[in-house]
Formats: C-alpha cells, sequence, structure tokens
C-alpha cells in the first residue's frame, strides 16, 4: 500500500520489443517531468536509472518472453512489485516477433545466422501472463500513452483502471468517422478489434490491421467469413488475423483455421 | 590502483540509456588492453524471415515495429525498395511530403537523444529528470522540440510511434489545409528554440578525441540527404545505393545477437557526424556559419561531436519542413495506383542514426520471397568497439573502474545506438558465396 512516509516506486523493464511502448513515457514531455518529481522511477534503463533488482510499487513490463534467462527475470520482477503491469502487443500477446511459433523458428535461426548455437532464443515468443501472474494488461502497438499514465494513476490511487475493449467500430461511431468497409469496400479487422488507438487507420482512409488485439467478444471467424465471400482469398484472410497480434486466442484461432485451409487447398490441387 | 600496470576486468551488465540490451566488457592485462566487447543479446526477433510471404502493405506495416524510436526510416526506406519492383516513382507532392514526414522522426529521435540520453552525462547527471532540477529550460525545450517531431508524424500518419499513413506510392491521406496551417505556426514559432539548442550544445564540455575513420553517407545532388542518395564517403566511396552489397560484408561474431559489417574489409562510421562531414555543402548557408560561429570545426573526427550534429540536424530538419510545406495543398490522389509484379528492389535513406538498407525479392502476387535489412547499429558496431579500445586507453586505463564505465558509456552514446534495430538477421551463408 502507498502510505504518506514514501514516494510511489515505479520500474519499467525490458524483454524482447522494439522499444516503442517505452516511448510512451518518454514521449510524455512535460508530464514526463511532473511524473518524476512524484515518484520514483527506480529502474528505467533506456531513460538512466538501473536497479533491476529493486522493489516497487508498479513494474511496467515491455516485450515478450523470448530467451532461456527471461522466465527467471521475470518471476524475480513479479516477486518484487506490488503491481505488474504489460504494456503492449510483445508483452500481452508475444507480438509480432511470436510469428515463429507458427513456424520452424530453429529454421528460421539457422537460416539467418552462420552460428545458430550462439543464439540464445526460445522456440516461442510468449505472452508474460504465461509465465507469471499480470494485473492489468494494456493492449496496442504501441500502446497508448495516455492510457499507461491513467493507469499508473489509478494504481497510485489503489485501484485498477476501467479498460476499453469495445470494437474499433465503436470507437468510429463516437469520433463519426465513415465506415471504410460499408463505404469503400476496403477490409477492416475494426469489428474485432478493440479501440485505445482512436480507431486511427479507418480515420487514415484505410482497414484497421488489429494492432490493439481482440475486441470483447469479437468473432473473427464471422468476420473472415465475410473478408472471404467478399473475394479476399483464404491466405489474405490468414495472414490478416496472424499479424501483430498473432497469439492473442480470437485471431490465432480463426487465422489457423483459415491457413488451414490454404493448406487443405494447395494439397488438393497437387494431387491430380 | 597503485601503479600503473592494472589487471582486471569491468563488466557493465546494463548499459542505460542506450534503445534495447547490451553490455560492457574489457579485460585489461599489465596495463594493455587484452579485449573488449560491446555485447549485444538483444534477443532477435527474425523479422527477415516473417516477412516471408507477405505482401507490400504488411512489408510497410510490419518493418516498423523493428524500431519503436525509428519507424518512419524503416517504412521510408521498404516503401522505397518495394516501389523499385513495382515501377512507380513517387509525385512530387508524396515526394515532398515524405520528406517532411521524416524530418519529424530525425526531430524526435535527435531530441530524445540529445537530452534523455546524452546530455546528462557531460554535465554529471545520470537522467534527464535529474538534469532539469538544474537545467530546467533546457530540457524542457528539448521536450518540447521532441514533442514537435511527434506532431509532424501524427499529422501524416496518425500517431508518431508505428505511424499509420505510408502504403506504396504515397500515402492513405492527405492532411488537410488546415492541420498543416496549424503544424507550420509551431514550426515557426519554434525555430528560435532550434537555433538556441545549437549554441547550447555546442557549449558543453564535449571531451576532445580525434580518431581515424571512414564517415559514410548518403549524398544527394541538391539537397541534405534523407530520403534519396547515393552512398558516398571521404574515402572516396561514391556508389548507387544497389551496389552497397558488393562493398558491405556482414559477420556473427559469438557475443552479439548484431552482425557486424565491414566496408571493404574496415570498420565504418555511420550517423549524424558522418553525414554531417559529407553533406556541409548542403547546409544553408545561414546555418553553416552559426555552426562556424561557435567555433567547432567540421568536417570532425572527435566522435563527441556527434552531438552537435545532432542538434545541427533538429534544426535543418525543422527548416525543410517548414519550407516544403510552404504553399501547401492536398493532394487529390496521395498515392499512386500499384498492381503486383515480381523482381527485386534496393531502398536505402538515412535514418536518424545513419544509413539503413532493405532488399526485397517479390514473386508475381507480390509476397516477400526473401528480405535483407541492413540497420545503421549493426554498421556501426565494429566502428563502435574500435573507437572503445582507443578512446579508453587514451583516457587511461589506469583509471578506476567506475570513471572508466561511465567513459565507455559516453563513447557508446555518441553513436545512439538503437540495439533493438540492430538485431536483424539475414542469410547469413548467402552471403559468403
Amino acid at each position: 500500500m502507498i502510505t504518506p512516509h514514501r514516494r510511489p516506486r515505479i520500474a519499467v523493464h525490458k524483454f524482447s520489443s522494439c522499444d516503442g511502448c517505452q516511448l510512451a513515457f518518454l514521449n510524455l514531455g512535460e508530464p514526463l517531468l511532473a511524473l518524476a518529481e512524484h515518484v520514483d522511477i527506480l529502474h528505467f534503463a533506456e531513460a538512466g536509472p538501473v536497479d533491476e533488482s529493486a522493489e516497487a510499487d508498479i513494474a511496467f513490463i515491455e516485450g515478450s518472453v523470448a530467451t532461456s534467462t527471461d522466465a527467471a527475470r521475470l518471476r524475480g520482477i513479479r516477486e518484487r512489485s506490488r503491481y505488474l503491469v504489460t504494456i503492449g502487443a510483445c508483452a500481452t500477446a508475444g507480438g509480432l516477433q511470436a510469428l515463429r511459433n507458427l513456424a520452424d523458428g530453429q529454421a528460421w535461426i539457422e537460416g539467418v545466422y552462420a552460428s545458430p548455437e550462439d543464439i540464445d532464443l526460445m522456440a516461442d515468443s510468449t505472452p508474460i501472463a504465461r509465465t507469471v501472474r499480470v494485473d492489468l494488461e494494456l493492449w496496442g502497438c504501441p500502446v497508448n500513452g495516455e492510457q499507461v499514465l491513467g493507469a499508473a494513476q489509478a494504481l497510485l490511487a489503489g485501484h485498477l483502471p476501467y479498460v476499453d475493449h469495445a470494437a474499433v467500430c465503436t470507437e468510429c461511431k463516437r469520433r463519426q468517422a465513415v465506415c471504410v468497409m460499408v463505404a469503400q469496400g476496403t477490409p477492416c479487422l475494426g469489428p474485432v478489434t478493440g479501440t485505445g488507438c482512436g480507431a486511427l487507420c479507418p480515420r487514415w482512409q484505410r482497414g484497421c490491421y488489429a494492432c490493439y488485439g481482440p475486441a470483447v467478444q469479437a468473432n473473427a471467424a464471422a468476420l473472415a467469413s465475410y473478408l472471404a465471400d467478399s473475394g479476399m482469398p483464404p491466405d489474405e484472410i490468414a495472414r490478416r488475423l496472424l499479424f501483430i497480434n498473432n497469439q492473442a486466442p480470437a485471431f490465432h484461432d480463426a487465422g489457423r483455421d483459415w491457413q488451414a485451409r490454404v493448406i487443405q487447398r494447395s494439397g488438393d490441387e497437387e494431387t491430380p | 590502483m597503485n601503479d600503473d600496470k592494472r589487471s582486471g576486468e569491468i563488466h557493465v551488465p546494463v548499459l542505460a540509456r542506450v534503445e534495447g540490451e547490451g553490455g560492457l566488457e574489457i579485460r585489461v592485462r599489465e596495463g594493455r588492453l587484452e579485449t573488449l566487447k560491446l555485447r549485444i543479446f538483444e534477443p532477435p526477433r527474425l523479422f527477415e524471415k516473417l516477412l516471408e510471404g507477405r505482401g507490400a502493405q504488411e512489408v510497410i506495416d510490419g518493418v516498423a515495429r523493428i524500431c519503436g524510436i525509428c519507424p518512419v526510416a524503416y517504412q521510408m526506406t521498404a516503401v522505397a525498395a518495394l516501389e523499385a519492383i513495382l515501377g512507380i516513382t513517387p509525385s512530387p507532392w508524396v515526394t515532398r511530403m515524405r520528406r517532411v514526414m521524416y524530418c519529424g522522426e530525425w526531430l524526435q529521435s535527435h531530441a530524445l537523444h540529445i537530452h534523455l540520453l546524452a546530455a546528462p552525462d557531460f554535465l554529471g547527471f545520470d537522467s534527464a529528470p535529474a538534469m532539469a532540477t538544474r537545467y530546467p529550460d533546457e530540457v524542457r525545450r528539448g521536450l518540447r522540440l521532441q514533442g514537435l517531431g511527434n506532431a509532424i508524424m501524427q499529422t501524416f500518419g496518425g500517431r508518431s510511434v508505428h505511424p499509420v499513413g505510408v502504403c506504396p506510392g504515397g500515402f492513405f491521406r492527405a492532411p488537410d489545409a488546415a492541420a498543416i496551417a496549424a503544424l507550420r505556426a509551431r514550426l515557426e514559432a519554434s525555430r528560435a528554440e532550434s537555433l538556441a539548442l545549437i549554441d547550447w550544445v555546442a557549449g558543453l564540455p564535449l571531451p576532445e578525441d580525434d580518431q581515424d575513420f571512414a564517415s559514410v553517407s548518403l549524398r544527394h545532388p541538391g539537397d541534405y540527404p534523407i530520403t534519396a542518395g547515393r552512398i558516398v564517403s571521404d574515402r572516396g566511396l561514391d556508389i548507387p545505393v544497389e551496389a552497397f552489397e558488393r562493398h558491405v560484408k556482414e559477420f556473427q561474431v559469438p557475443h552479439s545477437t548484431a552482425l557486424h559489417a565491414l566496408l571493404d574489409g574496415r570498420p565504418y562510421l555511420v550517423g549524424p557526424l558522418a553525414r554531417l562531414n559529407n553533406n556541409l555543402d548542403r547546409l544553408p548557408d545561414a546555418l553553416r556559419e552559426r555552426l562556424a560561429a561557435n567555433g567547432i570545426r567540421f568536417p570532425s573526427r572527435n566522435m563527441f561531436h556527434s552531438i552537435v550534429a545532432r542538434a545541427v540536424e533538429m534544426h535543418l530538419a525543422l527548416d525543410e519542413a517548414l519550407r516544403l510545406i510552404e504553399d501547401y495543398a492536398p493532394a487529390a490522389a496521395p498515392h499512386a495506383e500499384t498492381t503486383p509484379r515480381a523482381g527485386t528492389g534496393v531502398g536505402c535513406t538515412e535514418a536518424p542514426r545513419g544509413i539503413l538498407w532493405h532488399r526485397y525479392a517479390l514473386d508475381a502476387r507480390g509476397l516477400v520471397e526473401s528480405a535483407r535489412i541492413v540497420p545503421p547499429t549493426s554498421q556501426n558496431q565494429a566502428r563502435m568497439e574500435e573507437d572503445l579500445a582507443a578512446a579508453l586507453t587514451r583516457f587511461g586505463l589506469d583509471r578506476d573502474d567506475d570513471a572508466l564505465r561511465l567513459h565507455g558509456e559516453m563513447v557508446i552514446r555518441n553513436y545512439d545506438p538503437c540495439i533493438s534495430c540492430a538485431t536483424h538477421f539475414l542469410d547469413f551463408r548467402a552471403d559468403r558465396g
């Protein structure tokens, strides 16, 4: 519990990632300085402080579990942290790099390294929650900076924040954005993707590519059928579902289903 | 240490204020540097493999995820390579606006590096918030300029990290005139701040440490190089970007998940200092005079002048953005139409940290058959180790561990290593052939 006797303590830990979600802090501008005045930032290597073993009120985790030493490091962080919050698609769903989970990861490593034995990499890239208990998951590639700051403030006040997992469609209506799928026939994953981005892609005249993970009650199979009916080839449907958040169950299951149809079909074609 | 024949080891397990995960190991025997290893243990994410089978737009959206600090550099390099295959010449409007968006990334990335990563070293602080207690106005000015760079990227791509606006042939949407007018007002109001930043950075107590190295950058017939040009060095190299692979060879070392690169067998420098060294004559006259008035001579052989080059490039980027959006009108067609086509294409642009090179081969459906990506930090790795060995020896190997560690970190930060992107992977065995 936060007591008046000491300042709240925050840590930001990095696992396998692009560093973009840490920018949620580093791009805050003036609020970053205000935050640093009110809390102690004990570990945040990219910003300066390095104290991996510090006890923290909130540990923010960027990145996925990817190497043989990551799980032990993560368990240590969990033990020393009151709240553990994942920020972004890598930490929450394994990230784009988890596409290797769907392929022969070892073959990928051997395909690119002359000495694969020097590379410490697990076959699968996995979300943080696969290894330790997570108190709050913030989706997004990248995570929304205001959401991160809001979550920090809520947790420091002693409660979990409300995170909106409604579909991007809801956000388009709120913002009076014209539906790109209805009006222009542009394929869009907005109906199955959670908001948080502010419906950016439809507002930029393109279809959503699902960087915020599945919406609540997402029916990806139904959307995939609709895309197929409107003429999208099965392999493209699979690719769209298996992209930034390819390990999120709603996208993974529907995506694998359509991937299997591609394999089935090409198998048929090979049979005279 | 009471004699100068010291022996010992220094380990910096986690480098602070760099992007990504790296460490430094030094072993000294009888006063001489025996081994020095810049360890990069950022786990590989195997982008070149995961892009296989993907379409052009997926490549543009995917490669952004290589680096959260310079996603625009990745998108612009990829789109240049893809357009070379598709046979598209972007319209003059698209070419101008891409340069504006890229200027936004230079502003953001350089401001972040100067204020949050590098300057605290020279003024004796361990972080920017700590530095802000003594230098509140300077830090706030830096954060404002960083925010301005982000605003430029948001105008064209909706957000500054992994923006969504770039497509083959141009942009999904042209910013409306009102958005550009608002941006122009902010840019104009910030000119004085980016000029003052140059003077402040040039006045920092920067160490003297001249070294011998090759500066490699793009060079463009008319402009300071950002989105296009030939690859040149100050040692006489002058090649089209397609010839890159004939001169640069990459190899794996056991202590790094990022590949090292050599140019014609030698380490070389890419990044702001190399760019400025090679392109002084492409600076506007007023900016060149401002730089000269600060008493730092370019071309410079002192890597610590990199931070000055960054400040110069920030002002250049700000002014370029202003110049290019003068008389702005939204394009009726913000992107050319494209049809899939098989072929191989190369792209090379100046990421904030130096030249970034991509090659893609597409099949007849427009899907990636193979991808190769050579980021700036992997090109700088061999030069960084060479620099560290010379700089620490000159600094004095008899100094105490903390002093050596700090100096080593300062040297590394000159390169603004982006270790997340440095971990890239290619078909090494094919390169040996």
